[in-house]
């Protein structure tokens, strides 16, 4: 009887809870983001799956800057050069930012980089049409500590394939 | 039978005040520094005056919390106060001259009609003798904590001639969870932190927070489509509306002072430039022309001019622009780094982040004498928004990992943390007055 009242008890305050709790709440279904590409069958013409300067997709900048560093402009260039081979690729670019500063500056900032990485595409003879931008500011960290390693690792687009 | 059934409904009220502090982090705050000016006031009692069960929230403790709270008051400790009049006949004035108070509070709950309350005070000025204020005032059963804090509004104008923000809001965005199981809300809480409300929940970033002026709507910026987005909810009902979902960036969504426009960023002409939308149309005009960063637009109170960050002369800084449009005037002209900008309801002061080297702080700026002030000790202060009445600044840092909310009055002589129980929270506004 006491085993009972108990697991009435908790049943009547979970019910009560989740009554309260849902009270003009919502959950939000997200509809998925953008997803790095992975790697099926090898098509020799595929962008995504070449070597040498094209592995690299991570692209880092220097503190409040959006330009590509001389040593990243090869990797860019490739990719730019593989798009234009390739007129059925897509990429998106994400474009971040370190935790320092207002999160809606930040936003901005993120979106000047990946624009950045965009323009140097279309130089090497990507179409527009195949590149998409989208900033997470600094929403999206790849790591938190308050360090300049951690801030160097987070200020950075990524390339990312959406169509092979 | 019916003894059982008592026992029963004890249990669950108490199970469901467990669970329900343990099913939102709540939110709990510290008053870490105190301050030299503030007036010495005793708060007496609130005894319950009626018979059989008596109230659970204690109206005292809230009326010494709030005034506490706001820097402008230091309430005597509960152990020194002894003697507890509750009427002023009972008054012995010499013990609070003794105790160097300079202003008495005595009151008493009585039982009302309908199972309510009708909570009773005065206030009283211990140098003079002088009754500044008495008043009844009608609760209904729940409504008690309210009533508290009408009270210390009551009190905090009648002494200051400040209106009180004690009856206000925040709303804040919480970070739970890793990885996969990460999670964002928008929550909305009394402003001493009590009774927070999930308004809305995502798995991908919520950000920028804004309350419409008669407090029903909160606009944010969403990631929930992939790429940020404004919508605008109804908080009493949930029900929501994407506002902006354009390519490129849709963010710092701001209401107007009439509630009819939305101040916002929007990247779809090339960078990021700031617009004013009429929200019932959704028609779009555009206030800035530059291909610097124009972004987190903030109203005047005449709803004339809008306060932005842009980076237009290398780094962020403030600006002043007509909403229809014209030529951009710089505000701030002291640190590295200014963005940000929050104005106190007379726009007199501009609170902002203000940064030199990585040091990030909360700063505020008077517009008429043009001094700044830095008022935090952080450094990674943001996120800054003045409570309505102008007397103190909610914002949000880093302590150690996690993220925490603090407050600050305009004068600096007041700190305090605001500490989710899990989780990190950030990116705090704080709601304007309920009409009167």
């Amino acid at each position: 009887m006491k085993d009972l009242m108990r697991f009435v008890v908790v049943a009547l305050a979970a019910a009560l809870l989740v009554a309260c709790a849902s009270k003009g709440g919502q959950t939000v279904e997200s509809s998925a983001a953008p997803a790095a590409a992975a790697a099926p069958a090898a098509d020799k013409d595929s962008c995504a799956d070449l070597r040498g300067a094209m592995a690299q997709n991570t692209i880092h900048f220097d503190f409040d800057k959006s330009n590509v560093r001389s040593n990243d402009r090869a990797a860019v260039r490739a990719h730019g050069e593989c798009l234009s081979r390739s007129s059925s690729a897509r990429v998106t670019i994400e474009g971040h930012a370190d935790e320092r500063g207002t999160r809606e500056y930040n936003l901005a900032l993120g979106e000047r980089r990946a624009k950045s990485i965009g323009e140097m595409l279309t130089a090497a003879g990507a179409s527009a049409g195949q590149i998409n931008t989208v900033s997470y500011g600094e929403e999206r960290p790849v790591c938190t500590d308050s360090t300049e390693s951690c801030w160097q690792r987070n200020r950075r687009g990524e390339i990312v394939y959406t169509a092979r | 039978m019916k003894s059982t059934r008592n026992t029963l409904c004890v249990v669950i009220v108490l199970l469901v005040i467990l669970f329900s502090s343990k099913a939102f982090a709540v939110l709990e705050i510290e008053i870490t520094r105190g301050v030299e000016a503030a007036a010495p006031i005793a708060i007496v009692g609130f005894p319950w005056m009626g018979t059989g069960q008596p109230p659970s929230a204690m109206v005292g403790a809230v009326v010494r919390n709030d005034l506490n709270r706001s820097g402008r008051f230091r309430p005597l400790s509960q152990a020194d106060i002894i003697e507890k009049p509750t009427r002023g006949s009972d008054i012995n004035w010499a013990t609070w001259r003794l105790l160097k108070s300079n202003y008495l509070v005595i009151g008493r709950i009585n039982p009302g009609t309908g199972g309510g309350y009708v909570v009773e005070f005065e206030l009283f000025d211990v140098l003079t003798q002088e009754r500044l204020l008495g008043k009844a005032i009608e609760a209904r059963p729940g409504e008690l904590r309210r009533v508290a804090h009408h009270v210390s509004d009551l009190i905090f104008e009648r002494i200051l001639g400040i209106r009180g923000a004690f009856s206000t809001k925040i709303a804040y965005i919480t970070v739970t969870g890793d990885g996969d199981e990460r999670r964002y809300a928008l929550v909305v809480a009394d402003a001493d932190g009590f009774g927070p409300q999930e308004v809305v929940r995502s798995k991908e970033p919520l950000l920028s927070p804004n309350w419409s002026p008669d407090g029903r709507y909160l606009a944010y910026v969403s990631f929930e489509k992939g790429n940020s987005s404004i919508y605008v909810q109804e908080i009493a009902t949930g029900s929501r509306q994407q506002l902006s979902g354009l390519a490129g960036i849709n963010g710092a969504p701001a209401f107007s002072p009439d509630g009819r426009q939305l101040a916002l960023t929007l990247s779809k002409d090339g960078d990021p430039e700031i617009y004013t939308m009429t929200i019932a149309t959704g028609d779009l005009s555009r206030v800035t022309n530059h291909w610097a960063i124009d972004t987190e637009p903030q109203w005047t109170p005449d709803g004339r001019s809008l306060i932005f960050t842009s980076d237009r002369g290398g780094r962020p800084q403030l600006y002043e622009i007509p909403v229809l449009g014209g030529t951009a005037r710089r505000l701030t002209f002291e640190g590295a780094y200014n963005a940000r900008a929050t104005l106190s309801a007379d726009g007199r002061l501009i609170g902002m982040v203000h940064a030199n080297g990585n040091i990030y702080k909360i700063a505020v700026m008077d517009r008429v004498s043009g001094v700044l002030t830095v008022l935090s000790d952080g450094s990674l202060d943001e996120s800054p928004s003045f409570a309505p009445n102008g007397s103190m600044i909610l914002y949000a840092t880093s302590e150690g990992r996690r993220g925490v909310l603090a407050a600050v009055s305009v004068d600096g002589g007041v700190r305090q943390r605001l500490v989710l129980s899990e989780g990190d929270v950030r990116e705090p506004a704080w709601s304007p007055f309920s009409p009167r």
